[in-house]
C-alpha cells in the first residue's frame, strides 16, 4: 500500500472514522479556545495536512519527555498524529544508528530546507564549549546551531529544552541553558513541563499543521492555549484554600479530606499549565488530585525555588543566619552608640565641674 | 534566569529582614544602655512599685481620659481600627501565618480569606481617613514631618498590594505577589528608622512615662 499522503488518508487507513476524527479536532480546538469557525477550519486543514518533516534533537535530558508522548497505555489519536509527522531523526526512536542516523538528519535538512521543524528535548550544556554532551563527535551546541539554521521553527519540548531544566539547577555545573537562550533568530515555541502534557504537544503540532503558523504564545513563548491558565485558578481544591482549610502533612485529616495543599508546598498559584483542566493520562487525574502539591514544573527554575515542600510565602534564602548576624551587628552598634553617649556625658560633667 | 518573584522571595527579603533586625536591635540597645540622669527627687508617698506603674501606664494610654474622650473620639476609634486591622491581616492570613512559621517556627490557625478581605477593606479606608485627618487638622498638619507621610505610604502599600495579589486583579499573580513582597521589604527597611519603630518603642516610652509620673506629681 502506498504511504498515505495526508493525515486524513492515514487515519482512514488505520480505521479511524471521520466522525471520531471530527470529535477529536473539536476537542483539540476547544482545548485551544478556538472560535467555531477556526475549529471547522482546523478539522478540514488537519485532515488534508501533509507530512511535516521533523528533526528531533535530544540533548541533556532523561528521555522523560519522549516517554510522555510515546508510552501512553492505549493508542490514541494524539499518538497517531504523532506517528504521522515524519520524524526524520530521533535518537531514541529511529532504527538507524551511527553515521546512517546522522546522514538521515543531513538529508532531512537538505530536502526540506527552510520547511522542517526542529524539536528539542533536553538542555544544552555551554561550559567547556559544550564538551559535556556530544553526539556523533560534535557537541550539542554545534548540532543545535547547525540544525536550526534552515529550520522553519523550533519547538522546545520539556522544561530542560525550554528553560535549562534540572541540568541547569544551581550550581549548574555544565552551564546548561534552554534553546531560546541560544537561538535568537527563529520562531520558537516552548512546551515546558517535566514532562509536558502530551496534548499540549500534539495540540500545538496540529495547530501548526492546520494553519501553517504558530499559535499565540505568552511571554515565555508558551502556547497560551495550554499555558494561559493558572493551576490555582483552575484547581478543584481552591474552595478549601479560600476557607483556610489546609492539609498540614500528606497523611493527616486534612489530606484525607482533600483540603488545599498550599501549606505542604503547592506551587499552583505561580504555575501556568493545563494540568488542572486537561489532566494527565487521558484526563484521569493530575498531581494535586492524587494528593501532591504542584511542583511548578512548567516554570523556569522550578527546582531552585526554595524546596518543593516549602510553602510559597517562605523566603527562598536562609534568613535565620543573616538575621542572627544582623542582630549581633545591631547590638554592637547599639553598645557603641551608648558608649559614645556615656563618654559625652562624662565630658559634659567634667566641663560642668571645672 | 531569575524572575521578579525569585528576587523578592530571595535577596530582597533576606536583605530587608537583615536591615530590620539590625536597625531594631541597634536602636533598642543604644536606648537601653544610654546614660541616664539619676532622678534625685523624693518618691511621692503611696507610689506604686515602678514596674507596675510602667505596665499600668501602657494600658492606661490605650484609651483617652474621659474628659478628652469626645474631642479625640475619631483618632481613638480610627487608630484602634487600623491597628487591629493590620494585626488581624498580618497575623491571621494563611500565607502570613506560613511566612511567620518559616521564620520563627511558631504557628497558629488562620482565618478564612473572606474575613481577611473584609478586614483589609476596612483597614484601607481607616488608613485613608487617618491621612485625611492629618491633612485637614491644622495642628496635626503643622507637626507632621516627611517621616509621617513616608510611614503612611509604606504601611498602606503592602495592604493594597496584598489585596490585589490575593484577589488576582490587574497583573499576573506571581507579579502581584512579587510586588507585594517587595512592598513589605520596603516596610521592613523603613521600620527601624522612621515612626514605625513605635511598634517597639511604645512599650518603652509609655513605661518610662508611667515610671516617672509615679514618682512625682499627683496620683493619677
Ligand atoms: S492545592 Fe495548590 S493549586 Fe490547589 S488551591 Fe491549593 S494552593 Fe491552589
Ligand atoms: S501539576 Fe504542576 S508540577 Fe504537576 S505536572 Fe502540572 S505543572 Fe507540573
Amino acid at each position: 500500500m502506498a504511504e498515505p499522503k495526508t493525515l486524513g488518508q492515514m487515519l482512514e487507513a488505520r480505521g479511524i472514522s471521520r466522525r471520531a476524527f471530527l470529535k477529536y479536532t473539536s476537542y483539540l480546538a476547544s482545548s485551544m479556545a478556538l472560535t467555531p469557525l477556526a475549529a471547522k477550519a482546523m478539522a478540514e486543514n488537519l485532515a488534508s495536512a501533509r507530512r511535516q518533516s521533523v528533526i528531533w534533537l535530544s540533548f541533556q535530558e532523561c528521555t522523560g519527555c519522549t516517554e510522555s508522548f510515546t508510552r501512553s497505555f492505549a493508542p490514541t489519536l494524539e499518538e497517531l498524529i504523532f506517528d504521522f509527522i515524519s520524524l526524520d531523526y530521533h535518537h531514541t526512536l529511529q532504527a538507524a544508528s551511527g553515521e546512517a542516523a546522522e546522514e538521515a538528519r543531513h538529508i532531512a535538512m537538505r530536502e526540506n530546507k527552510g520547511k522542517y521543524v526542529v524539536v528539542v528535548d533536553g538542555s544544552i550544556p555551554t561550559k567547556l564549549d559544550g564538551a559535556y554532551s556530544t553526539i556523533a563527535g560534535i557537541s550539542n551546541l554545534q548540532m543545535l546551531e547547525e540544525t536550526v539554521k534552515d529550520a522553519a521553527a523550533v519547538i522546545a519540548v520539556g522544561t530542560c529544552a525550554a528553560f535549562g531544566g534540572i541540568p541547569a539547577a544551581a550550581p549548574n555545573p555544565t552551564g546548561a541553558v534552554g534553546v531560546d537562550q541560544l537561538v535568537t533568530d527563529k520562531a520558537i515555541i516552548n512546551i515546558p513541563g517535566c514532562p509536558p502534557i502530551p496534548e499540549a504537544m500534539t495540540g500545538t503540532i496540529s495547530y501548526i499543521l492546520s494553519f501553517g503558523k504558530l499559535p499565540k504564545l505568552d511571554h515565555l513563548k508558551r502556547p497560551i492555549a495550554y499555558f494561559g491558565n493558572n493551576i490555582h485558578d483552575r484547581c478543584y481544591r481552591r474552595p478549601f484554600y479560600e476557607r483556610g482549610l489546609f492539609a498540614k502533612s500528606f497523611d493527616d485529616e486534612g489530606a484525607r479530606k482533600g483540603w488545599c495543599l498550599y501549606e505542604v508546598g503547592c506551587k499552583g498559584p505561580t504555575t501556568y499549565n493545563a494540568c488542572a483542566t486537561l489532566k494527565w493520562n487521558g484526563g484521569v487525574s493530575f498531581p494535586i488530585q492524587s494528593g501532591h502539591g504542584c511542583l511548578g514544573c512548567s516554570e523556569p527554575n522550578f527546582w531552585d525555588k526554595g524546596g518543593f515542600y516549602n510553602p510559597l510565602p517562605a523566603p527562598i534564602r536562609d534568613v535565620g543566619k543573616v538575621a542572627a548576624g544582623a542582630a549581633a551587628a545591631g547590638a554592637a552598634a547599639g553598645l557603641i552608640s551608648a558608649a559614645a553617649g556615656h563618654a559625652r556625658k562624662k565630658n559634659a560633667m567634667k566641663e560642668g565641674k571645672s | 534566569m531569575t524572575d521578579l518573584l525569585d528576587f523578592a522571595r530571595g535577596p530582597a527579603l533576606q536583605f530587608s529582614l537583615a536591615v530590620f533586625v539590625f536597625g531594631v536591635v541597634w536602636r533598642l540597645v543604644s536606648l537601653l544602655f544610654m546614660p541616664r540622669l539619676k532622678d534625685k527627687s523624693a518618691i511621692r508617698s503611696g507610689a506604686k512599685p515602678t514596674m507596675i506603674a510602667a505596665v499600668a501606664e501602657f494600658f492606661r494610654r490605650m484609651l483617652p481620659k474621659p474628659e478628652f474622650a469626645k474631642r479625640t473620639r475619631f483618632t481613638t476609634i480610627n487608630g484602634w481600627v487600623f491597628h487591629l486591622g493590620l494585626a488581624i491581616i498580618v497575623l491571621t492570613f494563611a500565607p502570613h501565618v506560613l511566612f511567620i512559621k518559616s521564620l520563627t517556627g511558631l504557628t497558629w490557625p488562620a482565618l478564612p480569606n473572606i474575613v481577611i478581605f473584609a478586614v483589609g477593606g476596612v483597614t484601607v479606608v481607616s488608613l485613608i481617613l487617618a491621612l485625611a485627618h492629618r491633612l485637614s487638622s491644622p495642628v496635626l498638619k503643622l507637626i507632621s514631618t516627611m517621616d509621617d507621610y513616608v510611614t503612611w505610604v509604606v504601611t498602606i502599600t503592602p495592604v493594597l498590594t496584598g489585596l490585589a495579589a490575593a484577589s488576582h486583579v490587574g497583573l499576573r499573580y506571581e507579579t502581584l505577589l512579587a510586588i507585594h513582597i517587595l512592598s513589605i521589604c520596603v516596610f521592613f527597611v523603613w521600620f527601624p528608622f522612621g515612626k514605625l519603630m513605635h511598634g517597639f518603642l511604645v512599650f518603652l516610652t509609655r513605661g518610662e512615662m508611667g515610671a516617672q509620673l509615679n514618682r512625682r506629681g499627683i496620683k493619677l
